[in-house]
């Protein structure tokens, strides 16, 4: 095994690129949590946002349209969550699944003549003089310009939920939707509004996997980052901060096992490709262990104004 | 103005009658994915719904295939119902019935080439031990440590993927094989093989044991003091801690008789229909089984029902795959959609719809 042929600065590199669509994707799912809905979808919506972002990119040539098209295919599919669950009541866990399973049978058939193309990806951020930095100008200033949207977006979230009245109606509505709907706030409008914007982060995630990660469109691509974006969500009780460090840590995960399969670290390759679920799983262990709860209070409960 | 009026009691009548509307606006709106593919819906739909039972082309092979392919879903599906009643949600029997096939096959394989009869019971108690422990993983994390279950069986079920492509490739490939991956196969050694138990209807093993787990869960449910604390723990959970039902207890009872009936559902199709470990023996039946659980509104005989279905949209699928070149993500679509319509209309069941003007109370 050969250590030395891993360089600190392209891992710290790639660990940005390979942590982006989980972080977008679990900054969009915690805005929903916080507004008191479970939506269990995020996988499904995230490879609907890759297969889609992706044969728009190949059709027109452009990546950032790609990424439009992805975001709103997959807020369209949320809406349908969002519809069930908010004005016929069905139970959150399971119409989360069933947007998954919608999701993944979606994908799989919108994408299968795309399959073994290459896609447009997006090209470097010029930064000028901070990209000529020596070390950190390829570790943080040599990327394209959403994984600068990603960090743009958790602190607008933070800054949304914590200063805003807007965010303290969402919290408001996540916390005690009862009370939030006597104070006369439109429960359903806003959760609707929440699980929107959900989908349309989850399907930017997506594309960041078909479009920059990997450039190409494969069934399945998404491989579970969808739930891993959920655990993040819980590993980060519910704060935008945390979920940045939980998506960077896990995106180090990510980068370090495929490195050290490269280098031919003397494991077994199953458990270094299994190691992000298990760490995933260890990582929840701790932070249930620890009892840090931040969950809002009426996360997963189906709201109807008469009762 | 249309709203919505809660019922005092759940309506019986449509608890019943939301399936049927929901296979009836899958079929419809599937007819409507058909005809965007440029595809005769008529045909299609006639093709997964109807062929596969009564064309006299291909029923013959085709009939007995239903109860293949419905067995491990009815299986499993039965175990997840028994946990969805009480608000345990085990969303990786996938990776249960991976492991419960990965167990038992190797026990089986560990005693090759034995011609003792006693060798299937062995597997199967390490196949139903397999799925087991895979789901106490979550179960004591969940009971210890308060983490979510959802997510702990789901990344399980990658670990699980993981260890099964291990498995095939390593440590219980086929040393005949000439170095492909996969493992002995089951038909060529008779002590281990899952055989049909009578001729041209598909039944093995496997199905036979569907058919006492609903069995076996009716009267669990109906008949059992357990069954009534899963059901009190599932609509009234503070009542139930009132009531003296342990929380620790039934997580550890909903998550281990779900591994175990995934477990087996998994040696029994590894052994029988797949015929060898391989990567791809498994075909997503712990991921379909959520959708004949709910299609079968958690009871036991509406599982069986919705079993038998979903393996129609399976074997009608590939029918209409090879009839119509009709693309194979469809049908998971298809199923998808089941799954959503039948949500969605399942509003009927509690609630009442009103048109026109609110009362003023």
């Amino acid at each position: 095994m050969d250590l030395g042929s891993i360089s600190p600065t392209l891992l710290i590199a790639s660990i940005m690129i390979s942590a982006t669509p989980i972080l977008l994707a679990a900054i969009g799912e915690m805005v929903v949590e916080k507004s008191g809905v479970l939506n269990l979808g995020v996988e499904g919506m995230m490879i609907t946002g890759a297969v889609v972002g992706f044969a728009v990119a190949v059709s027109t040539g452009s990546p950032g349209l790609g990424f439009l098209a992805a975001a709103a295919a997959a807020a369209m599919l949320s809406l349908s969550f969002g519809i069930l669950t908010q004005f016929f009541l069905s139970n959150q866990v399971a119409t989360g699944l069933g947007l998954t399973l919608v999701g993944l049978g979606l994908s799989a058939l919108i994408g299968k003549p795309y399959e073994g193309m290459k896609s447009p990806t997006l090209p470097k951020l010029d930064l000028g003089p901070l990209s000529d930095l020596p070390v950190l100008g390829r570790m943080l200033f040599s990327h394209d310009l959403m994984v600068y949207c990603s960090l743009a977006m958790v602190a607008a979230v933070w800054a949304f939920l914590k200063y805003t009245r807007a965010g303290l109606i969402l919290r408001a509505v996540g916390e005690s939707h009862d009370s939030a709907h006597a104070l006369g706030y439109r429960v359903v409008r806003i959760r609707l509004l929440a699980i929107f914007f959900g989908g349309a982060c989850a399907g930017l995630g997506g594309a960041y996997l078909s479009l920059v990660r990997v450039p190409q469109w494969t069934e399945g691509m998404t491989a579970g980052a969808g739930w891993i974006a959920l655990a993040i969500v819980v590993f980060a009780s519910w704060r935008a901060g945390r979920v940045l460090v939980g998506a960077y840590l896990f995106g180090g995960v990510t980068v370090l096992q495929l490195n050290l399969q490269a280098a031919g670290a003397n494991v077994p390759v199953a458990l270094l490709s299994a190691s992000p679920y298990l760490i995933t799983i260890l990582v929840l262990v701790i932070i249930s262990a620890r009892g840090a709860h931040g969950a809002p209070a009426s996360l997963g409960r189906a709201f109807h104004a008469s009762n | 103005m249309i709203a919505l009026e809660k019922r005092p009691q759940p309506s019986r009548l449509w608890s019943v009658t939301t399936p049927i509307v929901a296979v009836v606006l899958t079929m419809l709106s599937g007819g409507l994915m058909f005809a965007a593919l440029g595809i005769d819906p008529a045909a299609a739909i006639r093709t997964i719904f109807w062929d596969p039972l009564f064309n006299e082309q291909f029923a013959g092979f085709t009939r007995p295939q239903l109860l293949v392919k419905a067995g491990p879903l009815i299986l499993i599906a039965i175990g997840l119902s028994v946990g969805f009643r009480a608000g345990i949600w085990n969303i990786g029997a996938e990776g249960q019935y991976i492991m419960g096939a990965i167990c038992g096959a190797g026990a089986g394989l560990a005693l090759y080439p034995s011609d003792s009869a006693l060798i299937y019971p062995v597997m199967l108690v390490a196949g139903a031990l397999g799925g087991w422990a895979w789901a106490m993983i979550p179960a004591i994390l969940k009971t210890r440590f308060g983490t979510n279950e959802i997510l702990v069986s789901l990344m399980l079920v990658y670990v699980a993927e993981n260890v099964l492509a291990a498995a095939a490739s390593g440590f219980l490939r086929n040393p005949e094989g000439r170095g492909f991956p996969g493992s002995r196969n089951f038909r060529d050694w008779p002590n281990a093989y899952n055989p049909e138990l009578i001729d041209g209807t598909g039944m093995h093993f496997g199905v036979v044991a569907a058919f006492v787990a609903v069995i076996g869960a009716y009267v669990l449910m109906t008949r059992h003091i357990q069954g009534y604390h899963i059901r009190l723990a599932g609509e009234a959970p503070r009542a139930a801690r009132f009531a003296g039902v342990s929380a620790t207890r039934m997580v550890l009872f909903c998550l281990g008789m779900s591994g175990l009936l995934a477990g087996l559902a998994g040696l029994f199709e590894v052994t029988g229909p797949a015929g060898q470990l391989n990567i791809d023996f498994n075909s997503g039946y712990g991921f379909t089984a959520i959708i004949v659980a709910f299609l079968g509104r958690l009871h036991p005989v509406g599982i069986l029902l919705a079993g038998l279905l979903m393996a129609l949209t399976y074997i009608g699928g590939e029918l209409a795959q090879l009839m119509l070149g009709v693309p194979g993500a469809s049908i998971q679509l298809f199923q998808g959609m089941l799954l959503f319509f039948l949500l969605g209309v399942d509003m009927l069941t509690n609630f009442r719809i009103r048109i026109g003007k609110r009362e003023v109370a």
